[in-house]
């Protein structure tokens, strides 16, 4: 800015940072706050056992969400993963320079920016009627692993690229195949970044709830099977809100959403760097 | 005795660009050569020839004849991965992996199917001997092979070449990250391994060169303009062009 | 900015300081020639006490040489200079020596009559300051060729000293009184002889500097 000296524009813009990250961590505090707080006092063991009794009442708990969801994450995650994880490496380590490949990345690109429901539209048709899979968890993994997929596939394969071209020509140069350097090398190195990926995608996966409402229908029970439908915790806060009272209920379904998404990124985290240690070998 | 290595009218060319010109040249075995010249001389470029490093780099073409007693390693039949076991690369920059110094040390020979705990407990300790760090390091194997310092970690390198039981250890300025007491070290460490090892070393470092070196081989735009005893080429040079650059009139 | 600029005009000066050395060198030769044929003994101690500056005037080059090899790491040409630098300096302080010695000569036979007129001796002396002078000019013009032939002119010099040699055998075989005196003018010959003969090795530098190689040059009968 004409006019101020460089001190001042320093003071200004620090201020100015620093109340942008006040107001964003507040927010975020307020929001999970007022659910956790709203919402806590509604948990009671019966809350999270008994199953809900659907329709318009907004009455019983949550507990086949709770199962619908961990199901569902599961499932997701072990298709999601080794084909995320594999196109990257594919992609960052293999694939030629070439118009082709170019294509696939600007696809992938493309794909990220589709609103979900158009996947849970996408889902519906060939998951649940054309592959007769029907309302199921597994129809909505199969969705959420189109969704979730260019975003993993982006996590990954930056994190790949930025592993020392160094690193991958030592290893070469003692002899270790392009394979064994991918396995070896530049996997343990990329993994906090890929692991963030994968948080990033739990995230995603528990978040959503327009593109499973079509792929896993709205069944209250308690699912039996992946190939049963059911109600994730996202979903249930949904019907709740919308067609019933129960704000109370939805609160509490929200707070154990935040819990839930809490333990799973905590967890993954503690084993992510377990596995760190394991692979420099502190001891 | 025939030579270790011997190229033979190498030319390479990095797409258009032509990086090396008809380069013929013996290298001796057991013995320490040298290759000197100004930066985009071509030195590095031919010294990563001749472990097939290039490969990995796209758009690159090679003419001419590399070969290791006798056999050319640009044969399709040849497989790469025995070729950088036997010829082993020590970089400019020290690369440790992140892992612990033993699993640095032992990744070549596991890479190379040795898995048998007590096999890789000798080779660690003998390779940490070869390369001198051994006693610095003996009771911290289990450390990351990153806590250590530049001139270690730079050991710590030459140590995992070692392990892959390599004839030719090709190293690509090895010093020129580390501080003089560092890169005295190995220069030292250079001088013993040269009895089991032939070594070949790109160095820009005019005075390392001369002290290290049996041979050495001047580079200039692509060609090998002389080459000869160090001893020789340093006092008696044939070449103007080598006289000018190793007294520092060349600009 | 030429690399190594400093460096060259390094190499420059010190050539001078060798020039310098060497005219210091020719004028001992000189003037204890004079001195001898003069009876001149004043000019004599001169020659003598001026031995000292000499000497000093090579240890600050050798100091010199040390320096720029230290500081500039000097390889091939130029450390073939510094080299060839170093070993010229001691032939010209021993060639000094040896005019230092026709002095003291000088000042020992005082003023005795002479045994007849010095006239090959003058010669000897001219010849060789000659032979210095085109010697140290062929170092720092690097012209070999000029060096080899100064080294063959070497023989006339030692064909200078046999004639002084057998004409003074002659007086001393004639006249037994005249041996003192004549053994001095033989010393004062092979003075000068040996003085040829350093110059001769400062040509072989000259050899040096230019090829790399040392190779010695066939110099002296005896």
């Amino acid at each position: 800015m004409i006019g101020l000296s460089p001190k001042l524009t320093q003071k200004l813009a620090w201020g100015f940072v620093w109340l942008a990250g006040i107001i964003a961590v507040l927010t975020l505090v307020f929001i999970i706050g007022y659910v956790l707080a709203k919402g806590l006092s509604a948990i009671s063991p019966e809350f999270l056992f008994t199953e809900p009794k659907g329709g318009l009442s907004g009455e019983g708990g949550i507990s086949s969400c709770i199962v619908a969801t961990l199901w569902l994450i599961i499932i997701t995650m072990a298709i999601l993963i080794p084909l995320g994880i594999g196109a990257a490496i594919y992609l960052a380590e293999y694939a030629p320079d070439n118009k082709f490949t170019r294509l696939v990345r600007y696809s992938v690109e493309l794909l990220a920016g589709v609103p979900s429901i158009v996947f849970g539209l996408f889902g519906f048709a060939i998951f649940v009627l054309a592959l007769h899979f029907n309302y199921s968890i597994l129809a909505g993994a199969l969705t959420l692993v189109c969704l979730l997929l260019p975003f993993l596939m982006r996590s990954a394969e930056e994190a790949i690229r930025a592993t020392p071209q160094s690193q991958r020509e030592a290893s070469l140069a003692l002899g270790a195949t392009k394979w064994q350097t991918v396995v070896h090398v530049i996997m343990p190195a990329a993994m906090p970044g890929i692991i963030t990926g994968i948080i990033l995608c739990v995230g995603g996966a528990v978040a959503e709830s327009a593109c499973l409402y079509v792929t896993m229908g709205g069944s209250a029970g308690m699912p039996s099977s992946f190939l049963s439908g059911g109600r994730t915790l996202a979903v249930h806060v949904f019907y709740l809100a919308m067609e019933t009272n129960a704000l109370d209920k939805a609160l509490a379904t929200g707070a154990v959403l935040i819990i839930l998404i809490l333990i799973i990124n905590l967890s993954t985290k503690w084993l992510s760097q377990r596995f760190q240690a394991k692979m420099s070998g502190e001891t | 005795m025939d030579p270790k290595i011997q190229t033979r009218a190498l030319d390479f060319r990095y797409g258009k660009v032509q990086a090396l010109k008809k380069v013929t040249l013996d290298i001796r075995e057991h013995q320490i050569t040298a290759l000197i010249g100004p930066s985009g001389c071509g030195k590095s470029t031919f010294l990563r020839t001749l472990n097939r490093m290039n490969d990995i780099i796209p758009n690159t073409h090679l003419e001419g004849k590399v070969l290791l007693d006798g056999l050319n390693v640009y044969e399709p039949s040849v497989d790469v991965v025995e070729v950088r076991k036997r010829v082993g690369m020590v970089f400019q920059q020290p690369n440790p992996f992140p892992k612990t110094i033993f699993e640095n040390v032992a990744f070549g020979p596991k890479m190379l199917g040795i898995n048998h705990r007590l096999r890789l407990d000798e080779v660690v300790e003998r390779s940490l001997r070869r390369a001198a760090l051994w006693d610095e390091v003996k009771d911290d194997l289990g450390k990351s092979g990153l806590v250590l310092s530049g001139g270690q970690q730079q050991r710590l390198c030459i140590a995992r070449v070692l392990a892959v039981e390599p004839e030719v250890i090709l190293m690509d300025e090895p010093c020129s990250a580390l501080d003089p007491l560092s890169t005295l070290k190995i220069e030292e460490l250079m001088r013993e391994l040269e009895r089991s090892y032939t070594i070949i070393i790109v160095t820009h470092n005019m005075q390392q060169a001369a002290r290290v070196s049996d041979w050495t081989g001047f580079f200039l735009l692509g060609e090998l303009v002389e080459y000869n005893k160090t001893g020789e080429l340093f006092s008696r040079p044939k070449d103007k062009r080598t006289e000018d650059y190793i007294t520092g009139r060349f600009g | 900015m030429i690399p190594r600029e400093s460096f060259d005009r390094y190499l420059h000066e010190l050539q001078d300081e060798v020039l310098v050395l060497g005219s210091m060198v020719e004028k001992a030769i000189d003037r204890s020639m004079k001195a001898l044929k003069e009876r001149n003994l004043e000019l004599a101690s001169q020659v003598v006490a001026d031995d000292a500056k000499i000497n000093q005037k090579r240890l600050d080059i050798e100091e010199r040489c040390i320096e720029l090899i230290v500081a500039q790491q000097p390889v091939a040409g130029d450390l073939r200079i510094i080299i060839a630098v170093l070993n010229i300096i001691i032939d010209l302080e021993r060639i000094a020596d040896h005019a230092e010695g026709v002095a003291k000569i000088a000042l020992m036979i005082g003023d005795e009559p002479p045994l007849k007129p010095l006239v090959d001796l003058p010669r000897m002396a001219e010849k060789a300051r000659d032979m210095l002078r085109r010697s140290l000019d062929a170092f720092v013009s690097r012209d070999s060729e000029a060096a080899m032939k100064i080294t063959a002119e070497d023989d006339e010099v030692d064909n200078l000293y046999d004639q002084v040699y057998r004409e003074l055998l002659t007086f001393m075989l004639e006249d037994p009184r005249t041996i003192t005196r004549a053994t001095r003018l033989i010393w004062v010959a092979h003075n000068l002889e040996r003085s040829a003969d350093r110059v001769t090795n400062i040509c072989e530098r000259v050899v040096f500097t230019v090829t790399g190689k040392m190779e010695e040059i066939e110099a002296s009968k005896y």
